[in-house]
């Protein structure tokens, strides 16, 4: 059964009201609404005291109608003033009276009926199927099934816009993670079972708490790829709060995912091995944690001639690597860096820095580079590769603009 | 009774599977050593300037899985690596600013957490008396951790520190230097000549190779 509520101008209102009484309702023009109140015999009794407990609901100036289908239900609120019950089975003589021109036909059709002599509902219904067919078209014969209260459509329920976001106040504040985690943990779990009903994945995840001393402390995690484990999720936030705990007691806890596809993956025989990037990500944050965030990653090089020039990028972006492998022939010779490079002296053939010192035996260079004279970070030296007596071979260089020495690093 | 069991003991022994073997990318030192077993740690050792860091650089560079190196020392030259192949964007590289026990740390987790087909954690710029301070039973996690999954565990250092853990040695020297040209401007360093001898399993085997100079 289904509920029409109409008033004109009250749309907003009626939602809201009929809310109240289903999650299904439908916003069927500005000024009406269709509620679907199938099962609600059970809380409010007969159809007449459901009807009557919504016109209290919404006030006075509302007309509704309850009928067995949407379109009967609505042509009712719109043409009957009060409340209307429409028996099942007698929509068509329920809606007898009403004029033809509820049905809003197009202008062409309406021409048409009106030059018939058609005004009611009863006159459209009176007349023979063929007929309405071969004159007015699918359009005619919609317009008689309306007429005749046989309009069989589902409702359009408006989908209400699903925010995964949970929020929980404490009752007395929290000091410790241990019980955070444990509030967290069922925080988690209601918004990863919310993304699984709609099969959605979160990419990141944002967690605001308030504070005792009316502070608030916000931690976001960007995930690689869209994941909906909460357990992975917890042991993130249990990680990152480590290292960057809050500065008071909590009293609420607020967490937001952001959603997104979930990740597909077409494993292959020849993809290689590869680890899981659920647990990858929970290893970088313990690894992070141990060695600094700043420390963990792959390198990539920088697009500049400046030696040693690289930055550290998150690791794993690209299942499919683009380098390449032909590389058969020659063995390269390995550098070893010291970082930063350590404060040298050479003097008559001899080398000397923290930790080593040799007399030097042979040496290549100087290859003599330099750039960016065109901003503050300039730079310009000279490059030497040396065998020191221990048979130890090094790259040194000495600093153009200062003039001092630096052992770079060790080939190995 | 006894025979019975001795019998047993030997069946299991005969049962251990051959390990699967990485090539390091050097001819010569895969037709000798074989290759780097996975799932077992392998112990490259050396002085400095001895090929290990070569040795390293040349597996990851012919491995085409995901790599992770824990870098004790901070000593991984990206540049060096890429113009001798190894794609960095298929490598974890994890920097311990010279401290070995956050490099055990991290090891564990990556052997842990799986997945990686070359794990290495390189200690060869770590002083001695440092790393015989990491105990056996460090070593024994890390093995434990390894064994039975497609990793390969490699550690570069100074002398060998994995002991009994490790079921390949190998021990790297330096045999000879060639430089071109005459003394003074026009001189320069062409190839190193390093060798490489199993020291572990005790069955004699050694290679030469060279590597050249990258300027």
């Amino acid at each position: 059964m289904f509920a029409c509520m109409y008033a004109s101008g009250e749309g907003i209102r009626l939602f809201a009201c009929a809310q109240n009484f289903s999650p299904q309702v439908e916003q069927t023009d500005p000024d009406t609404v269709i509620v679907d109140i199938d099962g609600l015999g059970h809380l409010f009794g007969t159809v007449h005291e459901i009807a009557q407990a919504m016109a209290r609901r919404a006030g006075p100036p509302v007309n509704i109608a309850v009928a067995s289908n949407p379109d009967t239900a609505f042509h009712a609120a719109r043409g009957y003033s009060g409340t209307s019950i429409v028996p099942e089975g007698d929509e068509a003589k329920f809606l007898a009276s009403l004029p033809v021109t509820l049905l809003t036909p197009p202008e062409e059709i309406a021409e048409t009926l009106a030059r018939w002599g058609i005004r009611t509902f009863r006159d459209l219904a009176a007349l023979p199927d063929l007929g309405v067919a071969a004159r007015l078209g699918e359009e005619g014969i919609k317009l008689q099934q309306l007429a005749r209260g046989e309009g069989a459509r589902p409702l359009k329920p408006v989908e209400a816009p699903v925010q995964f976001e949970e929020e929980l106040e404490l009752e007395y504040p929290l000091e410790l993670l241990e019980p955070l985690m444990f509030v967290m943990n069922r925080l988690l779990g209601d918004v990863c079972a919310r993304l699984e009903e709609r099969a959605l994945a979160a990419i990141g995840l944002r967690l605001r708490l308030r504070l005792e001393n009316a502070g608030e402390h916000e931690r976001s995690i960007r995930l690689p790829v869209p994941m909906r484990s909460s357990r992975v999720f917890l042991k993130l936030f249990e990680l990152d709060l480590e290292k960057h705990p809050p500065a008071a007691p909590i009293i609420k806890v607020h967490l937001a995912a952001e959603p997104a596809k979930p990740r597909t993956t077409q494993n292959g025989l020849f993809i290689p091995l590869a680890p899981e990037p659920e647990k990858l990500e929970l290893t970088l944050a313990r690894i992070a944690g141990v060695v600094g965030e700043e420390n963990v990653g792959s390198p990539e090089l920088v697009d500049t001639y400046r030696p040693g020039a690289f930055r550290m990028c998150a690791p794993f972006q690209s299942r499919l690597s683009t380098a390449s492998r032909d590389r058969e022939g020659a063995v390269a010779l390995a550098l070893r860096m010291f970082r930063p490079p350590l404060a040298a002296k050479v003097q008559s053939g001899f080398l000397s820095a923290p930790g080593f010192r040799g007399r030097i035996v042979k040496q290549a260079g100087p290859w003599r580079t330099s750039g960016d004279w065109w901003t503050n970070s300039a730079w310009s030296r000279d490059e030497w590769d040396i065998e020191l007596a221990d048979g130890a071979l090094y790259r040194i260089y000495c600093d153009a603009q200062t003039g001092r020495w630096f052992l770079e690093g060790r080939y190995d | 009774m006894g025979t019975v069991i001795l019998q047993t003991i030997d069946f299991k022994l005969h049962e251990r599977p051959v390990p699967d073997l990485l090539p390091s990318g050097i001819a010569r030192l895969d037709s000798a050593l074989g290759g780097i077993p996975r799932g077992f740690v392998t112990d490259i050792f050396g002085p400095a300037s001895s090929g290990r860091t070569t040795i390293l650089r040349s597996l990851m560079a012919q491995n085409e899985e995901f790599c992770a190196l824990v870098d004790a020392s901070d000593a991984f030259d990206p540049a060096s690596a890429a113009a001798a192949g190894v794609a960095l964007d298929r490598l974890l590289w994890i920097r311990c600013g010279g401290n070995a026990e956050h490099a055990l740390q991290a090891t564990d987790l990556l052997l842990q957490a799986g997945g990686f087909g070359l794990v290495v954690m390189d200690l060869g710029d770590i002083r001695p008396e440092t790393a015989r301070r990491i105990s056996l039973a460090s070593w024994y996690r890390l093995r434990r951790a390894v064994e039975n999954t497609p990793t390969a565990l490699v550690v570069i250092e100074r002398a060998p520190l994995a002991r009994a853990c490790a079921s390949l040695a190998i021990e790297c020297a330096r045999t000879g230097i060639q430089w071109s040209g005459a003394p003074g401007c026009s001189q320069l360093l062409r190839r190193v000549a390093f060798s490489a001898e199993r020291r572990k399993p005790l069955r004699p085997a050694s290679a030469e190779f060279e590597a050249s100079a990258l300027r």
